[in-house]
């Protein structure tokens, strides 16, 4: 099987925010960058589905210079080659933008199945998976849990809520965007890591013309809702405060 | 026309619908364009009666082979020309976990604008803005959708109440309406929906929750958590990554793919607040938040807040309590 796995690069969970001048965007220069987590998934479902039916991962990654570090992790991990739709433009693009991109670089390839995370970490639009599949013609299905590939035939879990789920059945090629948690993650090795170094990452070009459907016009730390009462001192004070309080405002414990 | 997509399986109505209906009173009183939700599915027309106690303009059925069973080819088939025919402007949606599996494939199909899991409405001039959060919750932006319309917005679950759906001075009109969609053409074969194992811990009875987060580091960790959940009487709950790895059961999960509780007190040790946490747990009476980061979103939910090292200010809580 050929198998293609999206994968976003957002800035690390420790980063804290700044903004840019016109405040419609961060300050790209103060962030650090990681693999975003949901696609880490769909990587490892996929290196799990080459062990076994055999075939090629080859992971796409649409965004600035910067992502070549999460494409070389994925490499290291275990993916065979890369694909990196390159443009400065990517870093803040909606969905739309983003898959075209994506469907521009992949069509030549004929993907037998796709993987992408449900959604990053960054905008979280949980979008482009599903936009993919629609930009190359395929059938989806979102939030999978399990995946059964044989052949030609795909079978999913797909998460439903509050507990439930549901298997999906459909023709492959298809897309999928992969739930965290469906599986545990590998970490690259450092053969891994050397061999990736020799992997091919094919360059392409960013389609001209693909406008943006979504415009940030502010970005701001979120107003606080509630008055949070924020109790300082050594941790034991903390500590006795906080009770204190729960015992004699809240009255929610004994 | 502001064109609601109501949601149903089965003649029972998910009740998100009604927050999308209060979100849509909102855009329409700011917009002057009247609502009409839409009901699509079989046994439209009941829920359709219940619906039309609201303050729209009408309510319109939509009954089609492609919408049974769900499946994103059968709704973006069907939904495409309900959608033209109604005229709509905008089209609400609830974020649910079907909403992000169709709604995209529509607007991509219609080549239209799609903002998700918007938690308000604000006027952005002339123009109507929808705010959503970003960076994990971390910040939030204003967004405009661009192009012509129609413009497609999802609801975060939870952004708006049920209750502030306006009621009508009388039943509004109903109506059924008729597509034509090919429903051979569907490519997803769906099998029916089941529950992985009974939920042998209803957390969304208990009184009070102690709820761990990435922050609590490592499995063994997690001992920690359950001495305080012992001193208070709680039941132990986490965030999505801690069942994910595996150090609590998938059942003790609090979250959009998990129960949604809504006890006395919860308190959260070393969780960051990511949005789909926080729809699981925002109903809590009282809420107290323990995370290094000053900056973590929990904060904006929480009523007290130890900013330090879970710890040491976790053992000093069951002293206190003992004590």
């Amino acid at each position: 099987m050929k198998i293609a796995v999206c994968i976003k690069q957002v800035p690390t969970r420790e980063w804290q925010p700044r903004l840019n001048d016109d405040k419609t965007w961060i300050r790209e220069a103060d962030a650090s960058f990681e693999m975003n987590e949901p696609d880490a998934y769909a990587l490892e479902e996929a290196l799990r589905l080459k062990e076994k039916h055999g075939g090629d991962v080859v992971v796409c990654s649409a965004g600035p210079a910067r992502v070549a570090q999460v494409i070389r992790e994925a490499l290291a991990r275990g993916a065979d080659r890369a694909i990196h739709v390159e443009d400065d433009g990517l870093a803040s693009a909606d969905a739309f933008v983003t898959s075209a991109a994506l469907a521009g670089a992949m069509k030549e390839e004929q993907f037998d199945l796709v993987l992408t995370g449900l959604q990053s970490d960054d905008q979280g639009f949980a979008q482009v998976g599903v936009i993919l599949a629609e930009k190359l013609g395929l059938p989806h299905a979102t939030i999978i849990m399990e995946v059964q590939a044989d052949g030609r035939a795909l079978r999913v879990k797909r998460e439903l809520e509050g507990g439930w789920f549901q298997w999906v059945a459909m023709p492959l090629p298809a897309v999928l965007t992969i739930q965290s948690g469906i599986n545990q993650l590998r970490y690259a090795t450092l053969k891994g890591i050397m061999a990736a170094k020799k992997k091919e990452i094919r360059k392409a070009a960013a389609p001209s013309g693909g406008a943006s459907k979504q415009k940030i016009v502010s970005l701001y730390v979120p107003e606080k809702g509630k008055k949070t009462q924020i109790i300082g001192g050594s941790p034991a004070e903390a500590a006795k405060e906080l009770v204190r309080k729960l015992r004699e405002e809240a009255r929610v414990i004994q | 026309m502001i064109v609601v997509v109501a949601e149903q399986r089965g003649g029972k109505l998910n009740r998100a619908t009604w927050e999308t209906i209060a979100a849509a009173q909102q855009l329409s009183s700011a917009a002057a364009v009247p609502i009409a939700v839409l009901v699509p599915g079989a046994q439209a027309t009941g829920v359709a009666g219940e619906i039309a106690a609201a303050d729209v303009q009408e309510v319109v059925t939509l009954e089609h082979a492609a919408l049974e069973p769900y499946t994103p080819d059968g709704f973006t088939a069907a939904l495409q020309p309900a959608i033209a025919q109604l005229n709509a402007a905008y089209v609400l949606l609830p974020h649910t976990y079907q909403t992000r599996d169709f709604a995209p494939k529509l607007a991509a199909r219609m080549d239209r604008a799609i903002v998700t899991d918007v938690t308000a409405i604000k006027k952005a001039g002339a123009e109507a803005a929808f705010v959503r959060p970003m960076f994990q919750g971390k910040l939030t932006a204003d967004v405009v959708p661009q192009g012509p319309g129609p413009h497609f917005v999802t609801f975060q679950i939870g952004a708006y109440r049920v209750d502030q759906a306006k009621k009508g001075a009388s039943a509004a009109r109903v109506r059924a309406i008729t597509v034509d969609a090919d429903a051979s053409a569907i490519r997803e074969k769906p099998e029916a929906p089941f529950q992985q194992a009974k939920q042998a811990v209803d957390l969304s009875q208990a009184e009070r929750i102690v709820s761990v987060g990435r922050g609590i580091k490592e499995q063994a960790n997690i001992a920690v958590a359950e001495k305080l959940a012992q001193a208070l009487g709680a039941e132990i709950a986490a965030s999505r990554p801690i069942c994910d790895a595996g150090w609590l059961p998938m059942e003790r999960q609090v979250g959009s793919s998990g129960q949604t509780v809504a006890p006395k007190l919860y308190l959260a040790l070393g969780i960051s607040g990511a949005i789909q946490h926080l729809v699981g747990m925002k109903g809590s009476s009282t809420v107290v938040a323990i995370n290094k980061d000053p900056d973590a979103p929990i904060f904006e939910i929480a009523d007290y807040g130890i900013v330090g090292d879970l710890f040491e200010i976790v053992p000093a809580i069951i002293d206190a309590v003992k004590g």
